[in-house]
């Protein structure tokens, strides 16, 4: 697929609402996942996969492809949502998900899923990995940039303020960083559990190109992944991106938030029935 | 809009799976409520996390006594060099997170900060083994044999709740390093039906047999007086060794029960064949000249896969019923 940056706001909100659809699909196999998180990141994930990167759903490891690394693995239920939805994973697969012998297992694994790039899961490593792609696709001489998706929490573990500092000492510029600030993680609110703002600041005085949106404003990513391609300074590049767990549906939304969201078996219908109505709205 | 609600629920791989069985007895969060009846007389016991304090029972804990719990963020590196700065103010700080986590990422601050100095830390660690369906990321298959490789530590892998609450006040008795695995949640009770104490660094007969010996620490010694129970029916005889204590490890009865003549010797433990139980029961009878028929039931040295706890344990041979079948063949 080419960089479709012609993609449109309605096109592209329709991928979002597909991303979550399948998200809610994959949780109802298995009665539970990151359903919050999912549904929080699927605006990030559409404007990526349906706007600013390059790749061939039909051959994952072609070798100009974009790539695209989670960090997050508990979040591989949004990436296989989008995976499915850009045709890189067959649809019929996500009945599979979470199941004995998938190819969709839980936490994202390079080893199993088509497009997964990394084996998240122990976090605070996407960034790490992202720094030493972006030094080989630069001494191949490759255009391709490399993005990475991480969560609030990860910017508890000390790997990650390494490679933000390694990424500008390298100049990174094919380097795109998201942080996905929704502000929970296993023990409570991140700010909580470790306080990590003011984030600009911290950014950019570690030598990054800094935006900070609102994550759910689909023309606000749309605006951040653009600028950030094509931003001139030759440093790496950060979206900070604050999102609201369970955004799309309202009622999961509201729902005390919760790092790992129970879903009855009824309100699985009652989820998909409410992310529809959002979309005709 | 199409639903596949209808349709059988397939099994998850999800991180917290229980290792009780339907119908087991069991207790909820034992380390948790030995940890807070032990802070009542112990002023100098803190708790620490990184980022999973739900997730070891810690909770209960930090509900009891919030001015001595201190959430360190999800940092296993700073938790570790932390406690042992507070280790070297005089407090007793019981550390917990994934036992991944400790032994993989934070390994040299634990042997650095810590373990060099024979500081008085206790390392306390959910999901030991393969106890969660999650993937590798999750498994902590390699733990134990990380762990003996550390001079000054004591490497714990307890078999149930019972032993559990009678080795979080025994481990902040001893002086020193400690590494714990830990059930956490809903824990089966098993060995208070073998009027079983813990005593740090002492193995114990909770059965004898005539046939076969299991040598086992943790879950493996749940499985194994299920083994042993399973057997009886084919008249075969298996006692029952169990070894929470890793390392040290106590030798002595170890040889003493394996050099009894015309026994199978199986080591039977949640963790791979590399380093863990089954090479140091090995060494120790080799190095004795005591050398019965010996076998190992363990994980295989491999990434393991991702999938229903159940299914991964009858995989890799650790469920009761693979266990009992595999030294049936044996027995030929």
């Amino acid at each position: 697929m080419d960089t479709s940056v012609t993609a449109t706001h309605a096109q592209l909100a329709e991928h979002a609402y597909r991303i979550r659809r399948n998200a809610l699909l994959m949780g109802e196999v298995q009665g539970q996942g990151y359903i919050g998180q999912a549904l929080d990141i699927a605006d990030v994930l559409a404007v990526a996969y349906f706007r600013a990167m390059n790749y061939r759903p039909d051959d994952p490891e072609w070798e100009g492809r974009d790539r695209f690394l989670l960090s997050n693995g508990h979040y591989a239920i949004a990436l296989y949502a989008a995976l499915i939805e850009a045709g890189i994973v067959p649809e019929e697969e996500l009945e599979t998900y979470g199941s004995d012998d998938s190819r969709l297992p839980m936490s994202g694994m390079a080893s199993y899923t088509p497009g997964m790039e990394m084996s998240g899961g122990s976090l605070g490593q996407g960034l790490t990995i992202a720094v030493g792609h972006g030094l080989g696709l630069k001494r191949k001489g490759s255009e391709a940039f490399v993005y990475t998706l991480f969560s609030d929490g990860e910017l508890d573990e000390g790997a990650v303020w390494e490679a933000l500092m390694s990424a500008a000492h390298w100049k990174l510029d094919n380097l795109i960083a998201i942080v996905d600030v929704n502000n929970q993680q296993a023990d409570g609110p991140s700010s909580q559990v470790m306080a990590f703002e003011p984030l600009v600041e911290k950014m950019e005085a570690f030598g990054w190109f800094t935006q900070r949106i609102d994550g759910n404003d689909l023309d606000a990513v749309i605006a951040a992944f653009d600028a950030a391609r094509s931003h001139p300074e030759p440093k790496p590049r950060m979206i900070i991106a604050d999102t609201r767990m369970g955004c799309g549906v309202p009622f999961l939304e509201a729902r005390e938030k919760n790092h790992f969201i129970r879903v009855d078996a009824h309100e699985w219908q009652l989820a998909l029935a409410a992310l529809e109505a959002g979309r005709q709205a | 809009m199409s639903s596949i609600a209808q349709k059988p629920r397939l099994k998850t791989s999800a991180m917290i799976a229980s290792i009780a069985a339907e119908g087991q007895r069991t207790k909820s969060a034992p380390f948790g409520h030995a940890l807070v009846e032990l802070a009542r007389t112990r002023q100098d016991v803190i708790g620490m996390t990184a980022d999973l304090g739900k997730y070891t029972d810690l909770h209960i804990f930090a509900k009891a006594y919030p001015e001595r719990y201190y959430q360190m963020g999800m940092a296993e590196q700073l938790l570790m060099g932390a406690a042992a700065g507070f280790a070297h103010e005089g407090a007793v700080p019981f550390a917990t997170t994934y036992a991944v986590f400790a032994s993989r990422r934070a390994y040299d601050f634990i042997h650095q900060t810590i373990a060099e100095d024979n500081l008085n830390v206790k390392i306390v660690c959910a999901l030991p083994g393969l106890t969660t369906g999650y993937g590798p990321s999750h498994q902590a298959t390699e733990d134990l044999a990380l762990f003996r490789a550390m001079p000054n530590m004591t490497v714990l892998d307890p078999c149930d709740a019972h032993e559990i609450e009678q080795m979080t006040p025994a481990i902040a008795a001893h002086k020193g390093p400690v590494y714990m695995r830990l059930l956490r949640g809903n824990v089966p009770l098993v060995l208070d039906e073998y009027d079983y104490k813990f005593e740090l660094g002492k193995a114990k007969l909770l059965r004898d047999g005539k046939d076969v010996l299991v040598i086992s620490s943790g879950i493996m010694t749940m499985r194994a007086l299920e083994v042993a129970k399973a057997l009886e029916a084919d008249r075969v005889d298996v006692g029952v060794l169990h070894v929470p204590t890793i390392k040290p490890l106590d030798t002595a009865t170890i040889l003493r029960e394996a050099g009894k003549s015309g026994r199978l010797v199986v080591v039977a433990e949640n963790h791979t064949t590399i380093g863990g139980l089954g090479e140091a029961v090995a060494t120790a009878l080799l190095c004795a000249g005591v050398t019965p028929p010996f076998r190992q039931i363990a994980l295989p040295d491999a990434f393991l896969d991702a999938g229903a706890l159940p299914t991964l344990h009858d995989r890799y041979g650790i469920s009761t019923n693979a266990m009992a079948a595999t030294i049936k063949g044996w027995l030929g």
